[in-house]
């Protein structure tokens, strides 16, 4: 399964390394984004705070920060996944793809692996733009990374079980989202608490959505593996 | 009673053979019925081949050629019948099977991203073939040179089938079914292709092959079958008629 894993993984990221597709498209909107939302909330937010102001009723960048970099990955996501899925639809590379051989536990592993290596380049990204747009300072990067790695992995698998669902669907474009955003909110507001409690320094109580998240993981993780053969069979 | 219905068969075997040993059947279809949507692209279809045959299937459109392909790869849902492919039952052993088999179809499926080696290689580790056969077949498929650094994007469609018809040949699979392999390609390259099968079959490989175009196909084939309306009507070993 780990080696079937690992090829599938090595193909996808092979494939992005040569379209750079997440490079040239993903990341650009990620940006984009970041800097509509530095400007739409350019007068509410108060910058390198992380309290709030009553007097204006500013709302420190601390509490704002986690939810655009978190809502931002999430459509992000639903790029980088109908992205995966496609490539399996060009000029029939999915039956070659069923047609292999290798373990659909091993694919699934191999294509949600490579959709968390892009998301991780993404949250890198986005990180990067919170510090520059709104002046975010990170704290407590154990939780943080904690809170970041197990999130991404469970996106990454339910992207990866509904892009396989959506897959050869006419309407996939406009079904992927519809799928994907109710399972996968969850995962997102766990994140997003757990990145608001650690930027504001609230250390401890961060740690228990980090377990919500832990679950999550192990959840959507598990069910990919059981289930991605009957998946893949049905696209 | 039709023709099809004398059509003698071997008794099917649903066992998987001994490790290392050839099936005298590479495939066999017993009765098999497909219903894809509300058509029926097989209604009790009987078909059986053995090593190193190079098996022709013809007949009108619709006549269930390619569904007859795609049922041994276990890429259709049967709904009566039984499908034997190198000593396997598909239904319990599709992965197994599907290791040892090769499906040339209308699409390529390639991925465009990747060049001509990255995708023959990924073809040949998927089936946990030998890499070091990959030079030797794209050399064999002209694809050497150049050629194999060049992502499958930039190809011609020609060029396309050839590097999937290398793939074929680098994984060396016991059973290759090809649907229309002649389309798309220029003089040379069906002269190539023709080529290639002849050795596959040489060395005990099994041919399925759909082709309407029947006079060149015929002269690669050991076996013609006619297919209608989902049921071989005719199987002919040269100008014998053997159903």
């Amino acid at each position: 399964m780990f080696r079937d894993a690992l090829l599938v993984l090595g193909k996808d990221l092979r494939i992005e390394a040569r379209a750079k597709v997440t490079l040239r498209q993903v990341a650009p909107f990620v940006v984009t984004v970041m800097v509509l939302f530095a400007f739409g909330l350019d007068r509410v937010l108060v910058r390198d705070a992380n309290v709030a102001d009553t007097v204006t009723d500013s709302v420190p960048a601390a509490y704002v920060v986690p939810g655009l970099i978190w809502l931002t990955l999430l459509f992000a996501l639903l790029l980088v996944v109908s992205r995966s899925v496609s490539i399996e639809e060009e000029d029939g590379a999915g039956d070659a793809l069923r047609l292999s051989g290798l373990d659909p536990a091993g694919i699934f592993l191999g294509k949600a692996g490579a959709i968390v290596v892009q998301l991780v380049a993404l949250e890198l990204l986005l990180v990067l733009g919170s510090m520059l747009f709104f002046q975010a300072r990170l704290h407590a990067p154990l939780l943080l990374l904690s809170a970041t790695a197990l999130a991404t992995v469970g996106m990454a698998a339910v992207g990866t079980c509904f892009g396989a669902l959506s897959s050869g669907l006419r309407s996939r474009e406009t079904l992927l989202p519809v799928l994907v955003m109710p399972v996968v909110a969850p995962v997102v507001l766990a994140a997003v608490q757990a990145w608001q409690l650690a930027l504001v320094g609230e250390v401890g109580d961060g740690w228990p959505w980090v377990r919500l998240l832990i679950v999550f993981a192990v959840v959507y993780v598990s069910f990919g593996v059981l289930a991605y053969g009957a998946l893949l069979e049905e696209s | 009673m039709s023709v099809a219905d004398d059509v003698q068969l071997a008794p099917v075997k649903m066992t998987a053979p001994p490790a290392g040993t050839v099936p005298e059947v590479t495939v066999a279809m017993r009765s098999v019925v497909a219903v894809l949507g509300v058509f029926p692209a097989l209604s009790g279809l009987d078909l059986q081949a053995g090593p190193g045959e190079v098996v022709l299937l013809r007949g009108p459109n619709g006549a269930g050629k390619t569904t007859v392909l795609r049922a041994c790869a276990g890429l259709v849902a049967i709904q009566r019948g039984d499908i034997s492919v190198l000593g396997c039952d598909l239904r319990k052993d599709r992965r197994s099977v599907r290791r040892r088999i090769g499906l040339l179809g209308h699409a390529t499926s390639l991925y465009e991203d990747l060049t001509v080696e990255q995708n023959v290689r990924f073809a040949v580790r998927a089936a946990a073939g030998d890499v070091d056969r990959i030079p030797a077949a794209l050399e064999r498929l002209d694809l050497g040179g150049r050629l194999r650094t060049l992502g499958v994007v930039h190809l011609s469609a020609g060029q396309r089938r050839r590097v999937a018809l290398a793939a074929l040949v680098a994984r060396a699979p016991r059973l290759w079914l090809l649907d229309e392999p002649h389309a798309g390609l220029d003089p040379d390259g069906r002269d190539l292709l023709d080529e290639v099968i002849s050795e596959a079959s040489a060395t005990g490989t099994t041919v399925l092959l759909a082709s309407h175009d029947v006079d060149r196909a015929t002269r690669i084939a050991s076996r013609v079958v006619l297919i209608t309306g989902g049921r071989v009507v005719t199987d002919s070993v040269g100008d014998h008629h053997v159903s």
